[in-house]
């Protein structure tokens, strides 16, 4: 494989990620455990953790600090080794491997950049230290600066250019070894907002152009939406749910995904009868509807549902799975908030997208009933 | 309006200032201004001359303590350095350990063991070396000077250490740099502003030291404190002035350097 360069080729080269069709994943983190401090007082950061990241992905770790996602980051680069359980790179057994052993790269959340140095010298460091002759650095170097743009910064000190830039530096640093996973701790949360969307883009670019599977750590929801392939959220320790951004999304298994990523409504139900993925529940808030049960949940008894504010509609009172009276509404520009208290005394917020046509939603007091579009509402698991 | 407690706007402030300046500087303006004296008075005043620094470079005493003060001084603060430097990996990049705070205790005791004490029990244990060995060198001035100026070269290298974002070495581990390379590549250059101001440090201490050498040297091992000492009990001309002051623009000029180099680069 030519190492040199990189090669917007080599993404279409290597297969998409299915699950099923992954021989072998980029990463295979296989029932790791991670323990800090002895006996009593050790703290549990990961309790189990199981997942399989396949090439050329943009994978994300998402979940609220203290979650267990930055020991995982730190377990894959060898800054910790697993209490328990194994980590695979290619299929090959890490777990012990000194970090400068493995070939994985780290983007800093302080960015960590060599202050001694220029900023071709830090793009340079990692290809120097695996012994690359002078001649392909200055290349990899070269192309490194061309990919993250800072050419015309190349000889500064790391401490003359701005924050964004360092950023750039921090990247095209971790990339110049053309390691096979790249991992990225909270790398935007230094910068401020109009930046941080900039380098959104640009890091999905960069995703994109090297083929490298990129692992991103944050605790931004709609980070992660936007940028990921797939998302681990976590919480405690463990990974609740695997999927897709719409999957994540649209369909959380747990009460902590729905909650976490999102608004959400949740709505305290009871099944009336269940089978083949979906169930039938009464509402407390009244009313009967349609919910789909995700795998692995049971849907007996009292079960709490829920459903997005954008996936509700306000209809005529007495039509609709729900009725409720209107309580508040924010005007968002785009969209407007409409909260309504529903016969339990429960709230429900919808969005309603504003336009010229339609007036506006109606005011406060009013009566109006909620239709829910099929398929929105999801039992979940507390 | 009350004002906010300013010990600057207080009655007297100033006066006491300048006072306690003067307490400080006019003893070593005094002592300047006399070595250049034309006279062979500490008191009277004769007219301007250089005489005196041409004695003292003349002098061979004191060419001889001279030149064994500078190598006493650069074996003792290269040693110094070199152990301090080792101490201060070992006391901040390491994972905390039981003792640590006993280990950074011992290191820094030097300091505040009398300096008489240090002295008197070097003079005995170097008297049972010097029996025992024969040896009567400048090892023993060497090594007295090595000990007690590592405390010294080790507070500037600990604490640049310190202020050392740790994550640097592991970026440079994370990029496949050995834990040798990354010291070298990455720890050796950052902590090096602190490695010379600990160097200078310790060079000035030795250089100015008197009670421990007075007790460790053997007969004709004079340092330029000790021999200037010695002159005291005999005659006293402006030429200890002459000496004097080019101490202390020697001590002034590296004292000037540390600050520059310790100094936080923004």
């Amino acid at each position: 494989m030519d190492q040199d360069s990189i090669s917007p080729a080599r993404a279409a080269e290597t297969p998409q990620e299915t699950p099923a069709a992954q021989a072998v994943p980029a990463i295979d983190v296989l029932n790791v455990s991670k323990l800090f401090g002895e006996g009593q007082s050790a703290v549990r950061a990961l309790d189990d953790v199981s997942v399989a990241i396949g090439e050329n992905a943009f994978f994300t770790l998402l979940g609220p600090s203290g979650c267990g996602k930055t020991t995982l980051l730190r377990l894959i680069a060898g800054f910790d080794h697993p209490s328990a359980g194994q980590i695979l790179l290619r299929g090959e057994d890490i777990s012990e491997l000194p970090p400068n052993q493995r070939s994985v790269n780290t983007v800093f959340q302080s960015y960590a950049l060599f202050p001694h140095m220029t900023v071709r010298q830090n793009i340079g460091f990692g290809p120097k230290m695996l012994g690359w002759d002078k001649a392909r650095i200055d290349r990899t170097v070269t192309d490194m600066l061309a990919l993250v743009r800072m050419e015309a910064l190349a000889d500064r000190r790391t401490d003359q250019i701005s924050g964004g830039q360092q950023q750039r530096v921090a990247l095209a640093r971790a990339l110049a070894p053309r390691p096979k996973v790249l991992l990225l701790d909270e790398p935007l949360s230094a910068l401020d907002y109009k930046l941080r969307k900039e380098m959104q883009t640009e890091l999905k670019r960069l995703q994109h152009e090297t083929g490298i599977t990129f692992i991103f750590v944050t605790h931004d929801q709609e980070e992660a939406l936007t940028m990921s392939d797939r998302i681990a959220v976590m919480s405690a320790g463990r990974i609740l749910q695997i999927g897709s951004p719409r999957e994540i999304y649209l369909h959380p298994r747990e009460r902590f995904v729905a909650d976490f990523i999102g608004d959400t409504n949740f709505l305290a139900a009871e099944v009336i009868e269940a089978g083949g993925g979906m169930a039938r529940l009464r509402l407390a808030g009244g009313g009967e509807a349609e919910a789909t049960v995700p795998e692995g949940v049971a849907a007996t008894g009292r079960v709490t549902a829920s459903v997005r504010p954008e996936q509700a509609r306000l209809v005529a009172p007495g039509q609709g799975a729900l009725t409720g009276r209107v309580a508040g509404r924010v005007y968002f520009g785009t969209d407007t908030l409409v909260t309504l208290r529903l016969a339990d005394d429960s709230a429900f917020t919808l969005r309603v997208q504003n336009s010229l046509t339609d007036g506006e939603p109606p005011g406060e007091g009013a009566e109006a009933g909620i239709a829910l579009a099929p398929g929105a509402l999801q039992v979940l698991r507390d | 309006m009350a004002r906010a407690f300013e010990v600057r706007r207080q009655r007297g402030f100033v006066t006491v200032a300048i006072l306690c300046f003067i307490a400080l500087y006019a003893p070593m303006v005094t002592l300047v201004a006399y070595s250049f004296n034309a006279g062979s008075s500490l008191a009277l005043w004769e007219g301007f001359s250089l005489r005196w620094y041409g004695a003292a470079w003349e002098n061979e005493a004191v060419q001889e303590a001279t030149i064994r003060s500078v190598v006493v001084a650069v074996s003792a603060s290269v040693l110094a350095t070199a152990i301090a430097t080792m101490a201060a990996l070992g006391t901040t990049r390491v994972p905390h350990y039981r003792g640590l705070t006993a280990v950074y205790a011992l290191i820094n005791q030097p300091l505040m063991v009398p300096e008489i004490v240090t002295g008197v029990a070097l003079l005995v244990v170097f008297a049972i070396v010097k029996e025992a060995t024969g040896y009567h060198g400048l090892f023993y001035l060497i090594a007295a000077h090595t000990a007690f100026c590592i405390p010294f070269a080790y507070l500037p290298i600990r604490a640049r250490l310190q202020g050392m974002d740790s994550r640097l070495e592991a970026a440079a581990a994370d990029l496949y740099a050995s834990p040798w390379a990354a010291f070298r590549h990455v720890t050796l250059p950052l902590m090096f502003p602190g490695i010379i101001a600990g160097a200078m440090l310790a060079f000035v201490i030795s250089l100015d030291d008197v009670v421990i050498t007075e007790f460790v040297k053997s007969a004709g091992q004079d340092t330029l404190p000790t021999y200037m000492l010695g002159q005291l009990r005999r005659v006293v001309t402006p030429e200890i002035n002459a000496i004097s002051t080019v101490l202390l623009a020697i001590s002034v000029a590296i004292v000037s350097i540390f600050f520059l180099v310790t100094r936080k680069r923004t």
